[in-house]
């Protein structure tokens, strides 16, 4: 294989290494893009025990079977994303390991996995702002009595369709956004994260 | 803006729902049998009720299901939204309007 | 600052200690902090401030607020200037620069008053009996018109301000901070509810901000107001919106507000540039809580629009919240108590009222009693029948009213005054109530509608004189109580407290119906009586339109374009259909209510579009070797959302020349293109192969893994819908690909085929046109390169054919490589993982110099395809083309029972014979190559009409055939190649030959 220092992030042209680096501001909100990762795109039926013991048992995790949330712990996770879909996610490189495991659980059931990890860009938004620069795109009521820690939704952040992840406090969240729409969703995020003391970090 | 109660993500802006069709058309299984006029009205002609209409909407930015929505047309009130293959449910009875 | 000289030495919320300097037309004036431009103008005794819309008027301030109708200014210069703003809405900064409006050459000799001397000429339903005639003429009529009536001026230069947009969600929203909307906030907010009080002015208080009498709690009334405020601002989850309006109430409970951020500040002071200049808050309430207080409404007397005419309250709030004397001599006229109040406070502040003129035959009551205590004339049963003075007031005549309130009598009374204040009641401010489609109630207690029956999945309460309610002690009440309820439906648990009491206040005596005030001459004579303001309507505009028969609400509101303008009737709508019913001889709401519709007052494009413009206005997708393109100069065509390179010029090289050098090098030596966008679609599950069949025209079961076909789909009409390439990963899992622009269409078609109608169907899809970025590497030499890039893949034809593909290494990288070809040369599209798409593209780069690798745009991509007769869906179809149309027949499959589309393709419209078929088209001129779209006819006529036959649908310079070619749909083209067609167009006729779609073998 070709060396892992030639693959690029979807936002690679973006300089965010150098900018982070001049290290300004950072008490509003705070942007990065996240690494590569796993995603694997499982549909079946949640409710058949059997699906859900097959995922639980090529994952390690449970399946969520309440909407709009998050099952698992770090790079492992079950995120909802609709009745009979989920995203498992996993750190760099385990794609294929996964889907093998998955696709041989599935064996006998109608249920099925697809890689979709190289499809997603993944942006970090963390700070006591947050929420402020949501808002400016996000229909959906983000008050923490309303949308917390471990809650995911589908949705459409500006002009572009998301998956919104509260990860932590801060509050953080993490928006996987497909990498066509990447860039345009990121210098729209800063132009708006401009008010409230933005800060970037590699 | 209306919102919509998506049966799996919850109540949800007009925004992230594409409108479908009409619902509770069900595709004809003898389609070579049927006349041209007849399969013209299946495949073109829809109602256009001032009232109740059962409609099909996919959350589009969400979940990507289609559901059915029961729904007013003159005060887009939403009298109830079901799965796909469930039955029509009688609203105005239930509601007793 | 001295030389203010209608400024009250104390009082009011103004700061003296903070003085403003302002121009109005060119000229200096000061003002304070806290002053409107009415204000101010009015303390340095400025009346006249605007022309009329129609007959060139002189006008001056009717109202301290948001219905303003009159006093519309230009605000400011250059790229900031604004017409049409309110000048009772807008807040006065130092160097503020303000203009009137429709004047020339100036507001005290404007020569457009001439319109007023032919007002005969000028009756309602002007523009329709006149200028329709002849009809072609009202385009050239209409520009006239709109440079005599036109109002300010809009700005030249683009915007040079921000805006900024956001979406909010509450239990309670609550609009109007008065005493009732105070109190809801209150009790809402303690409770533990979410809370959004928006009010349109800089100061929360409402009415009680000029309210000199009330004592709240112990505390004067705007002592409790700052209490209340902050209390409210104490909670964390209280949102206080200032300077923001309430403008939209849609469905649902949605309710859009603009908050005007900085319009309060000097452009060139250090906060302004800080903040957006305004911002649009979309909010989702649960519930909303309209206390947006009552508007009063003027009397309709005899020229009533003189500068100097206002109304009651408008003249009180001026003096005690301002300390701006809007003049030294009033006379008051009323139907109702009110204005007594009105009137007191005034001679309060040193204003000479020497009459009160009630239209009521025998007002009673405290404020009566006291008015008469301070030496007021009180006039009962009277009227103002006239009044003197054109740019400014200067008197006026008063006469007894008969008792039927349709005639004057006895002898004139003359008063000398600068300024008459009328008032003919209150009505409520429905505006939003009306805009969720709450039906309204005549109230006939008060003489005005009262929001009464709402519409279901709206949840409002309008409260306080918003309801009807206008006593500041049961405000208060009434707003407490809704909050109270608000958050108790929001699950609140916490304590409300009790609701705010008021100090009494006198009992409030009967109102007078009177909406016209009648004078010594005939209506129309000698004057006029103004109902609408803004658009210059009249009380003999109403009665023509009743004479002529345009009687219910909605005709009058045409024909006398009454409540049409932007203050939207605010101060006329009641006037109006009261004196209609009065001709009609029915009750009020028999003639009906009009429907208010956003905005309440108007909102800046700039603050509806936010940060959503120029690079922002819609996502711009980039495919992972866009920046490749950006660098080597490619210009990108729009696809969609996608921005694609189109053609990569070298310097000097024009679009032309670079598009030939790409065509050809992929037919002599060697292309490489970005195919990224292409639709990708993962199917998997057992009734995959089923589906298939029945989503497009051709079979698919005996695909075997690791082969690809080419489909055609097709929608229920029968109609081309979409194509592309699918292939055949194992038994049960399929890979699809969609045209670019077609993706996220066929997504949605076949996911509702799948989740509508073949629920018992197993089979899953998901969208994966991202998970792989495509390079298409194309051209006599593509294998010679794929050799050296992928040295482990078989590339003889035998191993790796034509429609297959194989999962192998290209330049280190995993790979899936398909052998599919949209130039008819041989391809290899490499999919990647996009993440190595630049890694891959730079090999292939370097590997292919030495065969002359040439990068080609989708300019060339498409004359490549043209050449060799490949269609493109959406060019050479247009949702009436059928598979037959375009001489595919062989993609349709005889043996299938079923397909989507194939009943459709049975119809005998389908089935006929002249349907416009795809031909080839060579001009007689090679060198000519033919607009696409150009209309085909057959006949050629000296002019039109002439029978159109079809058009062209691409149209291409081929380098390769070193000629134009084109493709056309033409009407049962395909029996007619070798003969001769004609396209006029550019004043010219372009000849040319019908013959097969396909100009290279």
């Amino acid at each position: 294989m070709v060396e892992t220092y030639q693959r690029r992030t979807a936002l690679a042209h973006l300089g965010l290494v150098g900018r982070a680096a001049a290290g300004k501001g950072g008490a509003g909100v705070v942007m990065s893009e996240a690494g590569h990762r796993t995603i694997i795109n499982i549909r079946g039926n949640a409710q058949d025990p059997a699906f859900a013991a097959a995922v639980k048992s090529a994952t390690g995790v449970d399946l969520p079977a309440k909407a709009n949330t998050v099952a698992g712990t770090g790079a492992r996770q079950i995120l909802w994303l609709g009745p009979n879909e989920w995203w498992v996610t996993g750190a760099d490189g385990e794609a294929d390991a996964l889907v093998e495991a998955l696709r041989g659980a599935f064996t006998g059931q109608h249920a099925t996995a697809c890689d979709v990890s190289e499809s997603r860009a993944v942006l970090s938004l963390k700070g006591p702002k947050t929420r402020e620069v949501l808002a400016r795109g996000v229909s959906l009521d983000l008050h923490p009595k309303v949308f917390g820690i471990g809650q995911c939704a589908q949705t459409g952040l500006s002009r572009c369709n998301v998956l919104l992840h509260q990860v932590g406090e801060g509050p953080h969240f993490e928006i996987y956004v497909l990498k066509s729409f990447s860039d345009y969703l990121w210098r729209w995020l800063e132009q708006i994260a401009g008010d409230f003391d933005l800060g970037i970090e590699a | 803006m209306l919102v919509i109660p998506c049966p799996y993500c919850g109540p949800r802006d007009e925004h992230e729902f594409s409108y479908a069709r009409e619902g509770h058309i069900a595709r004809p299984t003898n389609a070579e049998q049927i006349s041209d006029a007849d399969w013209a009205q299946d495949l073109f002609m829809r109602k256009n009720p001032k009232g109740v209409h059962y409609e099909r909407w996919m959350h589009a930015k969400g979940c990507r299901r289609y559901f059915n929505v029961a729904r007013d047309t003159v005060t887009h009130e939403i009298y109830a939204v079901y799965e796909m293959g469930q039955p029509a449910p009688d609203v105005k009875k239930e509601s007793g309007r | 600052m001295s030389n203010q000289a209608n400024r009250l030495g104390t009082g009011g919320r103004i700061d003296r200690s903070k003085p403003l300097r302002f121009t109005f037309d060119g000229k200096s004036y000061y003002g304070y902090q806290g002053d409107t431009l009415a204000s101010a103008l009015l303390a340095n005794g400025v009346v006249l401030v605007g022309r009329s819309f129609k007959y060139h008027r002189p006008r001056g301030i009717l109202s301290a607020g948001a219905e303003e109708p009159n006093a519309l200014i230009q605000l400011g210069t250059g790229n900031r200037t604004e017409p049409n703003l309110r000048a009772t809405q807008i807040e006065l900064y130092d160097g503020l620069v303000a203009e009137s409006q429709n004047r020339w050459p100036s507001l005290a000799n404007d020569m457009g008053a001439v319109n007023s001397l032919f007002h005969r000429l000028f009756p309602s339903g002007f523009y329709y009996k006149t200028f329709m005639w002849p009809k072609s003429f009202w385009m050239k009529y209409e520009l006239i018109i709109r440079r005599m009536a036109g109002l300010g001026k809009s700005p030249t230069e683009p915007d040079p301000d921000r805006y900024d947009k956001l979406y909010a969600h509450c239990d309670a929203l609550v609009v109007g901070s008065g005493p009732a909307g105070l109190a809801a906030a209150l009790a809402a907010g303690r409770a533990g509810a979410r809370v959004i009080l928006v009010d349109e002015q800089q100061e929360f208080g409402g009415s009680l901000l000029h309210d000199r009498q009330a004592v709240i709690d112990g505390k004067p009334a705007a002592d409790w107001v700052a209490s209340a405020v902050a209390e409210l601002a104490a909670m964390p989850e209280v949102t206080l919106l200032p300077r923001t309006v309430a403008f939209a109430y849609y469905d649902h409970n949605a309710v859009s507000c603009m908050e005007r951020v900085t319009d309060h500040l000097a452009p060139n002071s250090p906060d302004f540039a800080k903040q957006p200049r305004q911002r649009l808050w979309r909010i989702r309430a649960k519930d909303i809580i309209l206390a947006t207080g009552a508007i009063e409404r003027p009397l309709v007397y005899l020229d009533n629009d003189r500068p100097g005419c206002m109304l009651a309250s408008a003249a009180q709030t001026f003096v005690n919240r301002y300390g701006a004397m809007p003049g030294k001599r009033a006379v008051v006229m009323t139907n109702n108590d009110s204005a007594y109040r009105a009137a007191l406070d005034l001679a309060d502040a040193g204003v000479a009222v020497p009459a009160i003129v009630d239209l009521r035959e025998d007002p009673q009551g405290e404020l009566v009693a006291a008015a008469k205590q301070r030496g007021i004339d009180v006039l009962a049963g009277h009227a103002v029948t006239r009044v003197s003075g054109k740019l400014a007031v200067s008197g006026v005549e008063v006469m007894r009213l008969s008792p039927d309130a349709k005639a004057v009598n006895g002898p004139a009374r003359s008063i000398s005054c600068d300024l008459v204040m009328s008032s003919s009641g209150w009505q409520p401010t429905v505006h939003l109530f009306s805009q969720s489609r709450g039906k309204l109630r005549w109230e006939p207690g008060i003489l005005a509608f009262v929001p009464d029956k709402q519409l279901p999945g709206q949840n409002s309460h309008s409260v306080g004189a918003a309801a009807g309610i206008f006593n500041t002690d049961a405000c208060l009440a009434d707003g407490h109580a809704a909050g109270a309820m608000a958050a108790n439906a929001a699950g609140c648990t916490g304590s409300s407290g009790d609701a705010p009491t008021a100090s009494s206040e006198p009992a409030a005596g009967d109102l007078r119906a009177v909406w016209y005030v009648p004078s010594s001459a005939p209506v129309g004579r000698q004057g006029k009586h103004f109902i609408d303001y803004q658009n210059d309507v009249t009380a003999a505009d109403v009665m023509l339109a009743h004479r002529e028969g345009y009687r219910s609400v909605e005709h009058l509101k045409r024909y006398t374009t009454m409540g049409m303008a932007t203050d939207q009737g605010k101060t006329s709508n009641v006037n109006a259909l009261a004196l209609m019913a009065e001709l009609r001889g029915v009750s009020v709401p028999e003639v009906g209510t009009t429907t208010f519709r956003p905005p309440y007052t108007p909102v800046t494009i700039g603050a509806f579009s936010g940060i959503d413009k120029g690079d922002f206005l819609d996502p711009i997708r980039k495919t992972p070797l866009h920046s490749w393109h950006e660098q080597h100069g490619a210009p990108f065509e729009t696809v969609g959302q996608w921005h694609r390179a189109w053609y990569y010029p070298k310097p000097g090289e024009s679009m032309h020349d670079a598009v030939n050098r790409e065509v050809k090098a992929v037919r002599t030596s060697v292309g490489i293109v970005d195919a990224s966008t292409l639709g990708k679609i993962d199917i998997q599950g057992p009734d995959a192969a089923w589906f298939l069949n029945m989503v497009y025209t051709n079979a698919w079961s005996k695909l075997e893994p690791g082969k690809c076909r080419y489909g055609l789909m097709l929608g229920e009409d029968g109609m081309v819908m979409d194509d592309g390439v699918t292939s055949r990963i194992s038994e049960n899992h399929f890979h699809m690909t969609t045209t670019t622009g077609g993706a996220a269409r066929v997504m949605a078609w076949l996911e509702d085929w799948l989740q509508c109608e073949w629920l018992d169907k197993k089979v899953y899809l998901t969208s994966v046109t991202e998970q792989w970025a495509v390079i298409g590497v194309s051209g006599p030499l593509a294998s010679k390169l794929m050799a050296e890039v992928a040295p482990e893949l078989p590339l003889d034809d035998a191993t790796f054919p034509h429609l297959s593909f194989r999962d192998g290494v290209v330049a280190g990288v995993n790979s899936r490589i398909y052998r599919i070809t949209f130039t008819g040369e041989a391809t290899y599209e490499i999919n990647v993982a996009p993440s190595y798409a630049m890694h891959v593209w730079r090999a292939l780069m370097q590997a292919g110099e030495k065969y002359g690798i040439t990068p080609y745009g989708t300019e060339a991509m498409h004359v490549l395809r043209a050449e060799k007769g490949f269609i493109i869906v959406g060019q050479e179809t247009d949702g009436t083309t059928t598979p037959q149309d375009l001489g595919m027949d062989w993609i349709v499959s005889k043996q299938k029972p079923d397909f989507l589309g194939k009943r459709s393709l049975q119809r005998s419209d389908t089935g006929r014979p002249d349907r416009k078929h795809l031909v080839g088209l060579l001009t007689d001129n090679p060198n000519e190559v033919l607009p696409e779209g150009a209309q085909i006819v057959a006949e050629l006529k000296d002019k039109p009409p002439m029978e159109m036959i079809g058009h062209v649908t691409s149209s291409y310079w081929s380098p390769n055939c070193g000629r134009s070619i084109a493709m056309a749909l033409v009407k049962n083209g395909r029996n007619r190649h070798g003969e001769t067609v004609y396209m006029p167009y550019d004043g010219k006729v372009v000849r040319a030959k019908i013959g097969a779609p396909k100009f290279l073998d």
